[in-house]
């Protein structure tokens, strides 16, 4: 049992990967371990991600939010393959955002992408969970 | 595929199999919400044939890797399976990082495996909070079996035993002496002991105090009715051991079916899913806003050491009956 004087809303989820070959997950740590300590559920698929192997876990996991690391500069491949795996799961609807080492002039291009936001450098940690928690979306079923 | 099933139902997607209802149903299902139940209504009759797998051992024990290791043997047997990974919350903000399935990541191509996250919302005993109805979604899904790895345990989280058909417990080399094999508890609930990381040194140590204990159960345990726990080595590293193991499941399952053990169990099991549904229920009730000031004025009083929470408690179920007969 809980502590129930504390009754917190539902956490979000959020699985945060690592796309790429390159072996440089300490980026994606820090924020996992950010998110977490922010009240989220964050599932960490950790180094070595194929777009299928996120758009796989955002399926089963059922995740609100996909975080992207990205420190090889291959974003502009990768990050079209996995738009396009969570459409073909049907977890478009999921709000993602990347982090990492995007340059300037390719931000515009990777937000036309469908990506909600991109963290880069210098970016505090509470810039991107505030804009997480705020933009999270919400989503309405039957039984 | 449609996806854009806002408005259709979720239950019957579930029984098809769908990929994207199961994951969906299953969060609402774990936030225990009216969707969540109302579909559990419609579910329930079509589950209640898989089996069930407890895995159960300290953190870091390798329960993960040896849970991926079933499922590439369930697999070559052509199985369907469900792996329920439970990581803890933490009990200063809620959070969690659930990072069991960093070790399953191979399957990703293949439909017939589902892996799914839960964070234990800080329920206790190894669980999360709405396990069971997780199980049961899968179940009518189609899964079988159902593999639920428990957060990472010590001496004494057992409340898998009452949840799973089968529980593994797993133990790793270099965790203490031969005493520790003596003590109550979590030692006490595996129908299969597993020792893990069989390719490091002491493993054969042990396997040996284990298998010893097994030997000297009495009365009163698993033992008494007819199943002694076999102590199995696996090594993932090696790839060894895995086979004996799912054949020891299927011994198991066997030995409940013919002894009579599956029925008592189910019963057992079932028992207590109500008892915690109720405690969860009765908490509800209390900490409703009309009478959460009710509960908080009772903390105060305990603080000021005028009531016992004992009395607190008596108290509390007065009042929730009274006020019950008065609206009758």
């Amino acid at each position: 049992m809980g502590t129930p004087e504390l009754d917190p809303m539902r956490p979000i989820r959020i699985l945060v990967a690592k796309p790429g070959l390159d072996g440089h997950d300490r980026g994606a740590k820090v924020l996992a371990r950010a998110f977490r300590d922010a009240g989220f559920e964050v599932v960490y698929t950790g180094l070595f991600q194929t777009p299928e192997m996120i758009a796989n876990a955002a399926l089963q996991e059922d995740v609100d939010v996909v975080g992207l690391s990205i420190l090889s500069g291959a974003h502009m491949s990768l990050f079209p393959s996995i738009m396009e795996e969570l459409r073909k799961v049907g977890r478009d609807d999921a709000l993602v955002v990347a982090g990492g080492t995007i340059p300037e002039d390719d931000i515009p291009l990777v937000l036309e992408m469908g990506i909600a936001a991109v963290f880069g450098p210098g970016t505090t940690l509470n810039t991107a969970i505030d804009f997480v928690r705020e933009h999270a979306p919400v989503r309405m079923d039957t039984a | 595929m449609n996806h854009n099933r806002s408005r259709a139902s979720l239950s019957a997607d579930v029984l098809q199999g769908d990929i994207r209802a199961i994951a969906r149903l299953l969060t609402r299902v774990e936030n225990d919400d009216e969707v969540g139940r109302a579909a559990l209504e419609i579910l329930f009759p079509n589950s209640g044939s898989a089996h069930t797998i407890g895995v159960t051992g300290p953190p870091g024990g390798g329960k993960s890797t040896l849970v991926n290791e079933l499922i590439r043997d369930y697999r070559a047997s052509g199985n369907r399976i469900a792996v329920i990974a439970i990581d803890p919350s933490s009990p200063l903000t809620g959070g969690a990082t659930l990072g069991d399935r960093i070790r399953m990541t191979e399957w990703h191509a293949d439909p017939n495996v589902f892996i799914r996250s839960m964070a234990s919302r800080r329920f206790g005993g190894g669980l999360a909070q709405n396990t069971q109805a997780v199980t049961t979604v899968l179940d009518a899904a189609g899964f079988d079996p159902i593999v639920i790895e428990t957060v990472g345990t010590g001496q004494d989280e057992v409340a898998i035993a009452q949840l799973a058909l089968t529980t593994l417990l797993v133990q790793t080399p270099g965790m203490g002496d031969s005493v520790q094999t003596l003590k109550a508890g979590a030692l006490e609930i595996g129908d299969i002991v597993v020792v893990a990381k069989a390719d490091r040194p002491e493993s054969n140590e042990l396997a040996r105090d284990l298998r010893r204990l097994q030997t000297l159960t009495f009365s009163g345990t698993s033992a008494a009715v007819g199943w002694q726990a076999p102590v199995i080595k696996t090594s993932a590293v090696n790839r060894e051991g895995i086979d004996k193991l799912v054949m020891a499941i299927a011994d198991h399952r066997q030995w409940l079916e013919t002894s009579g053990e599956l029925a008592t169990r189910r019963r057992q099991i079932a028992a207590t899913q109500l008892a915690a549904r109720i405690q969860h229920d009765l908490m509800d009730q209390i900490l409703q806003p009309t009478r959460h000031s009710m509960f908080a004025t009772m903390v105060d009083e305990i603080l000021a050491r005028a009531i016992t929470p004992q009395r607190a408690s008596q108290l509390l179920l007065a009042l929730l009956a009274h006020e019950r007969i008065r609206n009758a």
